[in-house]
């Protein structure tokens, strides 16, 4: 798989070329071009910020179609937890797995249950002195993301461990082999994903050869359905399989608190990861053990494609946990398997260098602030671009040009000319005449 | 010779402006692919410094010059001046106010931290006048 894969994408018929996305998008990788935004591959994150704030709904998760399990003689759902709070009044995870089984799957695999081996791993590797302080998590793929391209430094604090959407679903597989004696690759394992980062991690795995899920479906897509069956089951069948750790990860802290040590710190909220990031690599963050870091507000709960506001689903998740162990699932011996830790480093990604050479950046740096000193400041995004500076950086690069600022335009037209061109803002004083 | 200049202005006592012109010349380091380690070093460096001037000078400039062989960073400011220098490179020594204190600023490490990660630090400082740091990171 290409390693600009990317979940998000735009449907071109909706957007209108409106300036929302260009500005929300943190790593600044959207320009307005001929009317309609286009992703900077290299730059997007899949963080899904836009899909968030286009008001024409223009931009999108690509998931797969829902009849891919047909392709399966086996079949299992992966819920992450964060579907658990979408739903009022539930008193028994066991509701939700169940009618999993409704909606076409043989079984459901609870990610949570990942999720606690992952966080009794880290207890493991952090004890063992192994990992290089602050660690950082790596849960988040939009995170892990941004540090490739933004803060390539950083990489070494990358927790070196698979994600609980992964682990879940190689245990769920070699289960259901051992009860079914089908082979591997019959099993389906399909995550129900809350975000369209996890979906590029499943489709372009991190630090994986191969991903061990075969779909993702978004939550807001089978939440009208689930809910509907969920209204109609009596008695649910014992299926849950995670205790109050695991179901914890849905909301920001989950992970750390798991860790049962004093010194860390949970960031939510993409701006709030980045100023965090900055932090740890000026090293103003070295007396912490651990960072976890999510790109939505709230953690997981917070995700673009869920359908109840994060603080409700959290205060949900609460109040469902209250009743589980502390954790169901344990490592063998206390020992973190090969399978579970990464079987390639991360690698980062160069895309912020303005040229191969140093020289050559150097020079362009220097044509960048001289054309950036010129423009307006205003940050207008008519030029289709987030900003002065970024149009600035995108002319550099070759990729814009000077005339595409209004105002630059305007320099050469009379004062009339000028005024009959500019929005109202801009135009000359009258009431000074 | 190739060189890229950059000037800040650097306001006073102004906490949640401090560090914009570090954090600036950080991003434009990592635009022209200079080795982390270096910008690492430039950045905590200049990052204190700036710190410094806000604290104890009521603001100040900062000058760059970014060069193929090495990173020239001036902070120069019309503050009360430094007293004694050599007492106040020593870990721990701070003369900064408690309320400055009760942000998490003052530890005594500004001036340790800022040699500890330049290559050259040279200070000229005069009681009443204004103090002026300069820093050289060396590329090769």
């Amino acid at each position: 798989m290409d390693q600009f894969f990317h979940s998000v994408r735009l449907d071109a018929d909706k957007c209108k070329g409106c300036t929302n996305c260009i500005k929300r998008c943190p790593t600044e990788a959207i320009r307005v071009r001929a009317g309609k935004a286009s992703i900077i591959s290299e730059r997007c994150i899949d963080c899904g910020e836009c899909i968030r704030i286009c008001p024409h709904h223009a931009k999108r998760a690509q998931t797969d179609p829902f009849n891919t399990i047909l392709e399966y003689k086996y079949r299992i759902a992966l819920p992450a937890p964060t579907l658990y709070g979408q739903f009022n009044n539930l008193e028994d995870v066991d509701y939700v797995l169940t009618a999993m089984k409704s909606l076409g799957f043989d079984d459901a695999f609870e990610v949570s249950a990942g999720a606690e081996l992952i966080s009794e791993a880290t207890r493991v590797m952090m004890n063992s002195g192994e990992l290089k302080r602050p660690v950082i998590s790596s849960a988040c793929p939009a995170v892990c993301r941004l540090i490739r391209v933004r803060f390539p430094k950083l990489i070494s604090h990358v927790l070196p461990l698979t994600s609980p959407m992964e682990e879940a679903g190689r245990i769920a597989r070699e289960e259901a082999v051992k009860k079914t004696g089908l082979k591997p690759e019959e099993i389906g394992v399909f995550f129900i994903t809350p975000c369209p980062a996890k979906i590029t991690a499943s489709k372009s795995p991190i630090c994986l050869d191969k991903s061990n899920i075969n779909g993702a479906f978004a939550i807001k897509d089978l939440y009208p359905v689930l809910f509907q069956i969920m209204d109609k089951i009596e008695e649910p069948e014992p299926m849950k399989k995670s205790g109050l750790i695991g179901v914890s990860w849905a909301g920001s802290g989950g992970e750390s608190a798991a860790l049962i040590r004093e010194q860390y710190l949970a960031a939510d909220g993409i701006e709030n990861v980045i100023k965090v990031l900055e932090q740890v690599e000026d090293e103003k963050l070295n007396d912490l053990d651990f960072i976890e870091l999510n790109a939505c507000s709230g953690g997981c709960v917070g995700g673009p494609l869920t359908v109840e506001n994060p603080y409700v689903a959290k205060a949900r998740i609460q109040k469902l946990r209250k009743y589980l162990p502390v954790s169901c699932n344990h490592l063998e011996n206390g020992e973190v398997p090969d399978e579970m830790r990464w079987s390639k480093p991360l690698e980062g990604l160069s895309v912020l260098r303005l040229a191969d050479n140093v020289i050559e950046a150097m020079t362009r740096l220097n044509e960048l602030n001289e054309i950036h000193a010129s423009l307006p400041g205003l940050d207008c995004g008519t030029c289709g671009a987030p900003s002065c500076r970024a149009l600035a950086e995108d002319i550099v690069r070759g990729t814009a040009s000077i005339n595409d600022c209004v105002f630059r335009m305007g320099e050469n037209m009379d004062k009339a000319e000028r005024d009959s061109f500019m929005p109202a803002p801009f135009r000359s004083n009258t009431q000074e005449e | 010779m190739n060189s890229v200049k950059l000037h800040y202005d650097v306001p006073g006592d102004d906490f949640t402006r401090a560090g914009e012109a570090s954090g600036c010349v950080k991003k434009m380091l990592k635009e022209i692919g200079f080795e982390p380690d270096i910008i690492r070093n430039v950045s905590i460096a200049m990052y204190e410094a700036e710190i410094n001037m806000v604290i104890h000078a009521g603001g100040g400039r900062a000058d760059v010059e970014i060069t193929p062989d090495y990173i020239e960073v001036i902070l120069s400011d019309d503050g009360p001046g430094i007293k004694d220098v050599e007492l106040a490179m020593q870990e721990g020594y701070s003369t900064a106010p408690d309320n400055v204190r009760s942000l998490g600023f003052g530890a005594g490490m500004g001036l340790p931290n800022i040699k500890k990660y330049s290559d050259e630090m040279k200070i000229d400082t005069e009681i009443n006048v204004g103090t002026t740091i300069t820093l050289r990171f060396y590329l090769h």
